[in-house]
């Protein structure tokens, strides 16, 4: 393994977060705040150790999918880390687990929190945390490709290893120019995301830390009651639209500003996001309607939490742990489900699903007709074997991870709602999950330390879809023989 | 440019290798999604998996906005429809590899009706690049310029050389021939000697002329004896016709030893003048009785690659002056010049160069003046370009020496009306020229570019 290259590699992406701690520095000496210092001790510290260790490029620049998969394990660790030092160092959050814990839910854009009341932090705090969000959403690594040439012509392996997905396809011949192509409609949703939402009201400080954690899907508010503390239907409904768009494929939106339309419009995933969102407000709205007595509030909270859920943003405007099992249950599976590969949404994947069901549908016929063959088709395009199978082992793995984070979450001593929701709520980058303690109104600060760390694993591994975190912890797979 | 390459087998491999090296957009297209996968690995470029010919593929690959569209794979009929396909949906230029001679003998006719911008034969391009190096043995490369008019050729001057130790003025007084020692490469340094420089042993130095002008200098500094005049060939395939048809067309005597006795009688049938033997190649019996002692060179061209290395280790022990190998698997050539085979052609990897070199012309030509042909040397840090002069420019009409060229500029041969001018200070650049640049500055784009 080239380890060399790798820690070159790493020391380069430190100095980037080094830069981009800069702009919540900003932030907070514009509001005149004294957590700037924070920040720019750790800002200084990277760029300085960035500049020193990253400065010469070794010999052999040559990487594999494997030195792929381990640099964005670490990287998403270290960055974690070192973003957990301003919190730390400014007070916030005094105890560096905790603080571990919320940059990790900020980073692969989860949105737990340890915090019991949001709003007596900073304001540059805050920024930060949600600025993790956007940054964590589209990728650390995909960001900072679309600016550098990290490792030549083999950056596809670092590319692939972060977008989520079963497969990854570029948009354009270059790595660089794919990055840079999905950040540029990252950064306009964003940008009309704030103009829209400051229509609403809010401040330009409101609009952009809200439009972070839209974009990343991450669900961090600067408010205790979320985003029912501004209690507008606008506001709902904006930020619910541009969950679902944020939950899209984001070849979809290149192919639309390719203007190629019907090729966008033929997604069969798309189409059955889409259809799970539709089929999931109704049922949710006539669940609830006895709860609110009206159809319109019931549509504009049921549809509001199924993009929130499906898309694992995580924002609340109800108290839906209060809404009857058959919503809550409706809303535990779309947290498992999550939103399209390629986007910046968690869970499985619609994509995974679709494969899932159609390999399975397969097998069945298999049972009938044993010897038939058949291929697994989607998007109108036959599904590769080892696309297929990729998608088995990715269920399989994620199931064991599930039960084995169950088992150690269990030592709290909490129910089984409670047990069971905080497990899946961390894993697919969710954020609230059900029941009293970890629900909408609640947090994650009763927990275990050791919990935190458990659940804290249980998001980078969902967000970076299992294999580059368990390659760091299985050293059996990268030690020398 | 945004270049679509069809076929990802090993021309196709190597031409991305080159391309995506030198700043491309690469698009690959193949029906094997395993080769796809290793090429997407190691490579920044895309690929579209399926059948080239298939509308939706060329589509989905951006075919409408490509600059150039290589079309390699196996069939020499898929790669013309290909193209026909191409240059159909708004492909600005087309290369086809064609290889049957059948085809390739009515190419004139075939480009034309399919737009092809060109076409490239791999047996003839190697038997080409084989022929070149057999005439003049003592060079190390041969590009040829101005469609073979003009030559640029690289020498090592060796202890003993007669040019060692000598100004380039007096080399000029006491040689009263026109070749122009364009470039020097000596130790890590590469420039363009002036008139007062002195070259040393050990110095590698470029040569422009005509292929006789060359060869009267070679003959002049006595480093003609080691000229070719009988070759042996192992080996009968469509490189060996190419090659024995060039070969006997520079009077060399050729003796083709092969296997098939109906491919033997074809060559007869082809090549009257060549001496064709029925017999297997590797059997040192038939080498001997054949005189493999006596001949100057030693071509070995079967089918199989390790048949080729044993045979020209074989010919070195038989102290044969200069020996060819052909490799078909592009690996372990290094290793091969270890051992010591020190001419190693490959038919791909020359494809792979010939295409290249069109593409570098391709993509230098800017609007007002086009790069006819484009060579890079010494891993690119000097460059032979030829341009075409269209109009009337600032340098036309206006003899060389009162034109203010920048240094690191060398107007090295000027073509007029097929007449080669090695040009002095008196010479002008006129319209409709031909003219070969070399440089030492990289992307030049323009001959406006030389002027300070």
């Amino acid at each position: 393994m080239n380890g060399k290259m790798i820690s070159h590699i790493l020391y380069k992406l430190m100095g980037v977060e080094g830069v981009l701690l800069l702009i919540p520095m900003g932030v907070a000496i514009l509001y005149g705040e004294e957590s700037y210092l924070s920040f720019l001790i750790v800002a200084a510290a990277l760029i300085v150790l960035s500049l020193v260790l990253g400065a010469k490029k070794p010999k052999n620049p040559v990487i594999y999918a494997k030195e792929g998969l381990f640099i964005v394990g670490l990287t998403w660790l270290v960055w974690s880390i070192f973003g957990a030092l301003p919190f730390v160092i400014s007070g916030t959050i005094p105890n560096f687990l905790d603080a571990f814990f919320e940059t990790v839910s900020g980073f692969t854009t989860t949105g737990s929190t340890i915090l019991t009341d949001i709003e007596v932090l900073p304001r540059g705090i805050l920024f930060w945390r949600s600025f993790t969000h956007w940054i964590g959403g589209m990728g650390v690594l995909v960001f900072v490709l679309a600016i550098i040439p990290l490792a030549d012509k083999r950056s596809m392996y670092l590319m692939r290893a972060e977008v989520p997905g079963p497969t990854v396809g570029k948009l354009v011949p270059r790595t660089m120019g794919t990055a840079k192509i999905l950040y540029a409609i990252y950064i306009g949703l964003t940008a009309l995301q704030v103009i829209l939402l400051m229509f609403g009201g809010l401040s330009l400080y409101d609009a952009l830390v809200h439009a972070f954690g839209t974009a990343g899907t991450g669900g961090f508010s600067v408010y205790n009651a979320s985003i029912a503390a501004y209690n507008s239907a606008y506001v709902d409904g904006v930020i619910t639209v541009f969950m679902i768009l944020f939950g899209i494929n984001f070849n979809l939106f290149y192919l639309m500003i390719a203007r190629k339309f019907a090729q966008a419009f033929k997604s069969e995933e798309l189409w059955t996001y889409l259809g799970i969102i539709a089929s999931s407000v109704l049922v949710i709205t006539i669940n609830i309607y006895s709860l609110y007595g009206n159809v319109m509030t019931s549509i504009r909270y049921a549809s509001f939490q199924v993009a929130s859920i499906i898309t694992t943003t995580g924002y609340a405007t109800a108290d839906f742990a209060q809404w009857p099992y058959l919503s809550q249950m409706i809303l535990l599976l779309l947290m498992i489900l999550g939103a399209c590969a390629g986007s910046t949404g968690g869970g499985i994947k619609t994509a995974r699903v679709v494969i899932l069901v159609k390999s399975v549908r397969r097998e069945m016929k298999r049972l009938v007709h044993p010897r038939s063959v058949s291929v697994v088709r989607m998007e109108g395009k036959v599904v590769e074997e080892e696309t297929v199978q990729g998608v088995h082992t990715y269920l399989l793995f994620y199931t064991a991870i599930l039960f084995v984070s169950v088992l150690l979450i269990a030592l709290n001593g909490f129910d089984v709602t409670t047990t069971v929701s905080s497990v899946l709520a961390c894993l697919n980058n969710v954020g609230p999950g059900l029941g009293e303690v970890v629900g909408p109104t609640g947090n994650f600060s009763t927990l275990s330390y050791f919990s935190k760390v458990v659940l804290s694993l249980d998001m980078l591994i969902g967000r970076l879809e299992i294999f580059p975190i368990l390659l760091l912890v299985i050293p059996s797979l990268w030690k020398k023989k | 440019m945004k270049i679509i390459i069809m076929g990802s087998g090993k021309v196709g491999h190597k031409l991305v290798e080159q391309l995506a090296q030198e700043g491309h957009d690469i698009v690959v297209i193949d029906s094997n999604p395993a080769a796809l996968q290793a090429l997407v690995d190691t490579e920044d470029v895309m690929c579209v998996e399926g059948n080239a010919v298939d509308y939706q593929v060329q589509l989905e690959a951006g075919i409408s906005e490509a600059d150039l569209v290589i079309a390699c794979t196996d069939g020499d009929e898929l790669n013309m429809l290909c193209c026909l396909l191409a240059r159909k949906h708004g492909a600005a230029r087309t290369i086809a590899r064609v290889r049957k001679p059948e085809y390739y003998d009515q190419l004139p006719f075939i480009r034309e009706e399919m737009g092809l911008s060109f076409a490239i034969n791999p047996e003839r391009a190697s038997a080409n690049v084989i022929s070149r190096v057999l005439i003049f043995p003592a060079a190390t490369s041969i590009e040829p310029f101005a469609k073979g008019r003009v030559e640029l050729m690289e020498f090592a001057l060796d202890a003993g050389n007669a040019l060692i130790g000598k100004s380039l003025v007096e080399i000029n007084k006491r040689f009263s021939f026109r070749v122009l020692i364009c470039a020097v490469q000596r130790g890590q340094e590469v420039f363009i000697p002036g008139g007062s420089d002195v070259l040393e042993a050990g110095d590698r130095i470029y040569l422009v002329s005509s292929h006789d002008e060359l060869q009267s200098f070679f003959k002049e500094i006595d480093l003609f004896r080691s000229s070719v005049k009988n070759v042996m060939i192992v080996g009968g395939g469509k490189i060996s016709y190419y090659l024995a048809k060039r070969l006997l067309f520079q009077g060399m005597h050729v003796k083709i030893i092969e296997q098939n006795m109906e491919r033997c009688r074809e060559l007869c049938e082809q090549l009257p003048a060549a001496t064709v033997v029925c017999g297997d190649g590797s059997h040192e019996e038939l080498l001997l009785e054949e005189g493999i002692q006596e001949v100057d060179a030693f071509v070995a061209m079967t089918g199989m690659d390790e048949i080729n290395a044993i045979l020209s280790l074989y010919a070195k022990t038989r102290n044969v002056s200069k020996i060819i190998t052909k490799v078909t698997q592009l690996s372990f050539t290094e290793m091969l010049e270890k051992i010591g085979i020190q001419t190693i052609i490959s038919p791909k990897e020359v494809t792979a160069n010939q295409i290249v070199r069109y593409v570098r012309a391709v993509s230098a030509s800017v609007a007002d003046n086009s790069v006819e042909s484009l060579s890079r040397l010494i891993g690119g840090r000097l460059e032979a370009l030829e341009f075409l002069v269209e109009k009337k420019a600032p340098f036309t009409g206006i003899p060389l020496k009162d034109l203010s060229i920048q240094p690191g500029f060398l107007v090295a041969c000027i073509v007029r009306d097929r007449e080669l001018i090695i040009p002095g200070g008196n010479d002008t650049i006129e319209e409709d020229d031909t003219v070969i640049l070399v440089t030492t500055r990289p992307h030049v784009k323009s001959l406006h570019e030389m002027l300070a």
